[in-house]
C-alpha cells in the first residue's frame, strides 16, 4: 500500500517514468532500516545484501549513492536527496553526456506516444547500478529460409 | 476413302483426348468455379482507395469488418485514420545499441498480423556483420547463437526505409502503392495485382509478397487495424512496413520501438525540432543505407553509445 | 457479308486437315490441358507453388516473357527488307513473320498473366477501366506498347490476307503507314521491355545502359532463328514456296546481330570485371558462382558456347549455303539466347538479393508445365493462322 502511494506521488515529476526496478519486497528500505544504526564504514557486508556486488562500475560504496539518513532516497554528491524515480540525476553526475542525450530521447528507451504522453525508462531499468552493462539475452529464432518455405499440402478436395 | 476414315479416326481420337483432358481439367477448374460463385463482387469492382468517396469508404469498412468477423470469428476494427497535418515521419536506429535479439521482428509480426504459415513474413530483417564495414554481401541473415550480443559482431536491422524518392512507388504500374502525406509508403492490398515489380525495384528488401493465403491463428490476430496497414491480407499481394500506421497516426510509437529492449529504435516527426529523430539528426552524425542510389530514405542509422 | 464469308471460310480451313494436322493439334491441346491443370493448382494455392520467393521474386515466367518479346520484335527483320528494300524472296513470306510476331505477343501477355498474383484484378491495368501509372512506370508503358504491337500485327496481316481472299490489290496508301509504323514499334517493344529492368538502381546487374542494345541484338538472333526453322517446317508440310534466298538473307542478318550480341557481352564483362566494384557479385554468380552457389554457371557457359559456335557457323554460311548447317546454327542460337536472355538475365538480377542473401532459384514443375502450356498455346495459334494464310497465299482459299 505504502509503495503504491509512493509510486503515484512520483508520476507528476519532470519525466514520467515507470516504477524503478527494485528487487521484490525490498522497497521501502526504511521498513527495515528505520531505527537501525548506520555503519558508514566501508566493509564487506555480512548480515544483509551480501548478494550485491559492485561489478564493472568502479570502486563504489553504498553511501556513494544511497542516502544514509533516509534510505528511501538517493543522494547526489552535493548532498541533495533525490527520489529513486529521479535517479538519472545521480547517474548523470558522471555520465553527463548520456544524461543530456537521455533527456532528448536519444539515449534510452521511451514508450507510449511519439506525440503526447510518453514514459522514459530510467537508466537503472536497463543498467543494474551494481552491475551496469546490458545482460546478454537469447535472440528470437532466425527467419524461415526461402528453400524451406513450402506448401503444407493439406488434403484438398481432390 | 482410306484417308477419309483415317481422318475420322483421328477426329474421334481428338474428341476422346479432349474429353479426358477436359475431365482432368475440371477438377481444379471446378474449384475455381466454386471460388467464382463465392466471388465477392463488391470486392471485385472495388475502386482504388484514393479514389473512394467518404461514403464509399464507410460502406467498404462495414463490408470488410463483416468479412473479417466471418473469417476470424472476432470483431476486427478497420480504421482509416488520415495522416496528421505538419507531420513527416522518420526513424532513427542506433547501431551501437542494437544487440540483434530480433524482438522487433516478432513484435512487428504480431502487431501487423503478418502471415505465420505456410509462408512466414517479416517486415524487419536483422543482419549480422563481423566487426568491420557494412558489406551486404557478407551479411548473415540466419544467425542463431545462444545469446546476443556476441563479441566480434554487430547487427543492422533493415526494413522499409520509407524513401522520399521511393523506387517502388515509381514503378508500380497501377498506383497501388503511394507515399502518404506523412511520408509513409503504403499499399492498397485490394488494388495490387501482384506483379512484384516494386519488389524488384526496392533496394532494401522492404517489401514482402503473400506467396500463399496468409495464416494467423484467430486468437493471435491484432483486432486494432488500419485499412492501409495491418488489416488481414489476402494471398498474392505485396505488403510492407507502414511505420504501424494504425498506431503512429494516433500519436503512438510503432510496435518495434516499444519492443526494442535496448532503446535503439527512435521514431518521430521530422518537422518537429524537439522530436527524438530530429534531435538525433541535429546532434549526431547519421547515415542512410545505399546513399549512392539517391532514394532519400526517411530511415536513419547512427552509432552512439 | 464478305467479311462473314472470310471468317467462315477461314474457320473451315482451320477445322479441315489431315491426320498429321489433327494429331499435332491434339497434342498441343493436351499439353495446354495439363498446363491449365497446373495453372489451376497455382491459382488455388498461390504463387507459393512456384519456386519464386521474396529473394528471387521473378523467375521462369518473366524470363520467357522477355525472350518472347524478342521474338515478336524480330519480325521487323522481315518487314524491313520486304517493304523498305522490296526484297522479293522475303516479301512473299512477310505475312508469316507478322503472324509470328502476333503469336509471340499473345504468349508474352500469357506469361505476364500467369506471373500476376491477382489475374482477377487484371482490369486495374486496362486503360479507361483501371489506373495506369504514366509516365512513371515502365510496366504501364510496356503494357501499352505490347498491346499496340499486337493490334498492328493483327491489323496488317488480316488486311493483307483479307484483300487476298476477296482478290483485291491491297490499298497501299491505307496499309503502308501501319507497316512503316510497325518498324519503330517493334524496336520500341523490346526497348521498353529492357527499360523495365534497366532503371532499377537496386539491381546493379540490370542497371547498365547497354541492356536495351543487348536485348535488341539478341532478339535479332533468336527471333529470325525461330522463323527460319518454322518456315522450313511450313515449306515441308504445305505447298507454299519459300525460297532459300529468304532464309539465307535472314541468316546473314543473324550473323551481324550475333556479332553485336557477343561484342556487347564482352563489353559488359570487361566493365564489370575490370572495375570489380561491389556490383560485380551478380555477374560472378552467373559466370563463376558465388560463395559456393553456382546453379547458373553450367547454363551460362552452355549459352556462351552455343552462341559463339553459332556465330562461326553463320560466318561460314556466307560461303557454304547449307540448310542443315543453317538449322543447326538456328537451334544453337535459340537455346543460347533463351538461356542468356531468360534465366541468365532475370535470375542474376536477384542473386545476391539487395541485402546480400543468396537464394538459388530453379523453376518448379508447376512453372515448367504452365510455361510449356503457353508455348503450346502459341504453337496452336500460329498453326491455325499460318494454315489460313498459306491457303490464301497459294490461292487455294478465295471467295467463291
Amino acid at each position: 500500500m505504502l509503495f503504491l502511494l509512493a509510486g503515484n506521488s512520483y508520476a507528476a515529476k519532470e519525466f514520467s517514468v515507470p516504477y524503478p526496478p527494485f528487487s521484490p519486497g525490498i522497497f521501502p528500505c526504511m521498513a527495515c532500516h528505520e531505527g537501525l544504526d548506520r555503519n558508514r564504514n566501508k566493509r564487506q557486508l555480512a548480515d544483509m545484501h551480501q548478494e550485491i556486488k559492485i561489478i564493472r562500475h568502479g570502486e563504489r560504496w553504498c553511501y556513494d549513492c544511497h542516502d544514509a539518513r533516509n534510505m528511501d532516497r538517493l543522494r547526489l554528491a552535493g548532498g541533495k536527496q533525490i527520489r529513486f524515480e529521479e535517479s538519472y540525476h545521480l547517474c548523470g553526475q558522471c555520465h553527463g553526456n548520456i544524461l543530456k542525450d537521455w533527456k532528448k530521447g536519444i539515449h534510452g528507451k521511451r514508450t507510449g506516444n511519439w506525440q503526447g504522453e510518453k514514459q522514459y525508462l530510467l537508466c537503472v531499468h536497463c543498467h543494474d547500478p551494481h552491475n551496469p552493462p546490458f545482460k546478454p539475452i537469447r535472440p528470437e529464432p532466425a527467419p524461415v529460409k526461402p528453400e524451406k518455405t513450402l506448401l503444407n499440402r493439406q488434403p484438398t478436395s481432390k | 476413302m482410306k484417308e477419309e476414315s483415317d481422318i475420322n479416326l483421328t477426329r474421334r481420337l481428338l474428341v476422346k483426348t479432349l474429353m479426358a483432358g477436359a475431365a482432368a481439367t475440371m477438377l481444379p477448374l471446378s474449384q475455381a468455379y466454386g471460388a467464382a460463385s463465392a466471388i465477392d463482387w463488391a470486392a471485385f469492382f472495388q475502386k482504388r482507395f484514393q479514389e473512394l468517396t467518404p461514403q464509399e469508404i464507410g460502406r467498404l469498412i462495414i463490408r470488410l469488418e463483416a468479412k473479417y468477423k466471418k473469417t476470424y470469428g472476432r470483431d476486427i476494427k478497420v480504421k482509416t485514420t488520415p495522416p496528421i497535418d505538419n507531420v513527416e515521419f522518420a526513424y532513427a536506429l542506433n547501431l551501437s545499441k542494437c544487440i540483434g535479439c530480433r524482438r522487433c521482428v516478432y513484435s512487428c509480426a504480431q502487431e501487423n498480423n503478418l502471415s505465420r504459415k505456410p509462408h512466414q513474413i517479416h517486415y524487419i530483417r536483422v543482419l549480422r556483420f563481423q566487426s568491420g564495414p557494412i558489406d551486404f554481401e557478407k551479411a548473415q541473415h540466419y544467425y542463431d547463437p545462444r545469446e546476443v550480443p556476441e563479441t566480434g559482431y554487430f547487427y543492422v536491422p533493415v526494413q522499409c526505409q520509407h524513401c522520399r524518392k521511393a523506387p517502388c512507388v515509381k514503378v508500380c504500374p497501377i498506383k497501388a502503392t503511394w507515399t502518404e502525406k506523412d511520408g509513409t509508403v503504403v499499399v492498397d492490398y485490394d488494388w495490387c495485382i501482384g506483379c512484384r515489380y516494386c519488389m524488384a525495384a526496392c533496394p532494401y528488401k522492404g517489401r514482402n509478397f503473400n506467396w500463399a493465403e496468409p495464416q494467423i491463428p484467430p486468437e493471435e490476430i491484432n483486432p486494432n487495424t488500419h485499412y492501409l496497414g495491418n488489416r488481414p491480407r489476402m494471398k498474392n499481394v505485396v505488403e510492407k512496413c507502414t511505420f504501424c500506421v494504425h498506431r503512429s497516426r494516433e500519436g503512438r510509437y510503432p510496435a518495434c520501438v516499444e519492443a526494442c529492449p535496448v532503446g535503439a529504435r527512435k521514431f518521430g516527426n521530422l518537422l518537429d525540432i524537439n522530436s527524438e529523430v530530429r534531435q538525433i539528426i541535429e546532434t549526431k552524425r547519421v547515415f542512410r543505407l545505399k546513399e549512392d542510389l539517391n532514394t532519400d530514405p526517411r530511415f536513419f542509422y547512427f552509432f552512439h553509445s | 457479308m464478305k467479311l462473314f464469308n472470310f471468317i467462315c471460310d477461314a474457320t473451315r480451313e482451320v477445322i479441315k486437315g489431315g491426320p498429321l494436322y489433327y494429331s499435332w493439334m491434339a497434342f498441343l491441346l493436351l499439353v495446354m490441358i495439363f498446363a491449365a491443370n497446373s495453372y489451376g493448382y497455382q491459382l488455388e494455392h498461390g504463387l507459393l507453388v512456384t519456386n519464386m520467393r521474396d529473394q528471387v521474386s521473378w523467375g521462369l515466367y518473366i524470363a520467357n516473357f522477355t525472350f518472347m518479346v524478342g521474338v515478336a520484335a524480330a519480325a521487323v527483320l522481315l518487314v524491313i527488307p520486304a517493304y523498305i528494300y522490296d526484297f522479293q524472296a522475303i516479301k512473299e513470306i512477310v505475312i508469316l513473320g507478322e503472324l509470328m510476331a502476333f503469336t509471340a505477343i499473345i504468349m508474352c501477355l500469357a506469361f505476364i498473366m500467369v506471373d500476376l498474383g491477382r489475374p482477377d484484378r487484371f482490369w486495374h491495368i486496362l486503360p479507361g477501366l483501371g489506373i495506369l501509372n504514366l509516365p512513371f512506370s515502365m510496366l504501364s508503358w510496356d503494357f501499352i506498347v505490347l498491346n499496340g504491337y499486337l493490334v498492328l500485327n493483327m491489323l496488317i496481316p488480316f488486311y493483307l490476307l483479307y484483300t487476298g481472299y476477296i482478290g483485291q490489290e491491297p490499298n497501299k496508301k491505307w496499309i503502308m503507314p501501319f507497316i512503316i509504323l510497325s518498324i519503330p514499334w517493334a524496336i520500341s517493344i523490346h526497348t521498353v521491355t529492357a527499360f523495365l529492368y534497366n532503371p532499377l538502381p537496386g539491381r546493379p546487374f540490370w542497371n547498365t545502359a547497354i541492356l536495351a542494345p543487348r536485348f535488341l541484338a539478341s532478339a535479332f538472333c533468336s527471333g529470325p532463328a525461330i522463323i527460319v526453322l518454322v518456315f522450313q517446317i511450313i515449306r515441308r508440310f504445305s505447298n507454299i514456296k519459300i525460297q532459300d534466298a529468304a532464309l539465307f538473307k535472314l541468316a546473314e542478318m543473324m550473323a551481324y546481330a550475333m556479332f553485336f550480341n557477343l561484342f556487347l557481352l564482352v563489353a559488359e564483362l570487361f566493365k564489370e570485371y575490370y572495375s570489380a566494384t561491389v556490383h560485380l557479385a551478380p555477374m560472378q554468380y552467373l559466370m563463376q558462382g558465388l560463395h559456393g552457389h553456382n546453379a547458373l554457371v553450367p547454363w551460362i557457359w552452355t549459352a556462351i558456347t552455343l552462341n559463339v559456335s553459332a556465330f562461326v557457323i553463320f560466318l561460314l554460311l556466307r560461303n557454304i549455303r547449307n540448310l542443315k548447317l543453317l538449322n543447326i546454327g538456328c537451334v544453337m542460337i535459340i537455346i543460347g539466347v533463351w538461356i542468356e536472355k531468360g534465366m541468365g538475365l532475370i535470375v542474376p538480377g536477384f542473386v545476391p538479393d539487395t541485402l546480400g542473401e543468396i537464394y538459388e532459384y530453379l523453376p518448379s514443375s508447376t512453372e515448367v508445365m504452365v510455361s510449356l502450356g503457353i508455348l503450346a498455346l502459341g504453337a496452336f495459334i500460329y498453326t491455325t493462322l499460318a494454315k489460313v494464310a498459306i491457303a490464301i497465299d497459294t490461292g487455294r482459299l478465295r471467295r467463291q
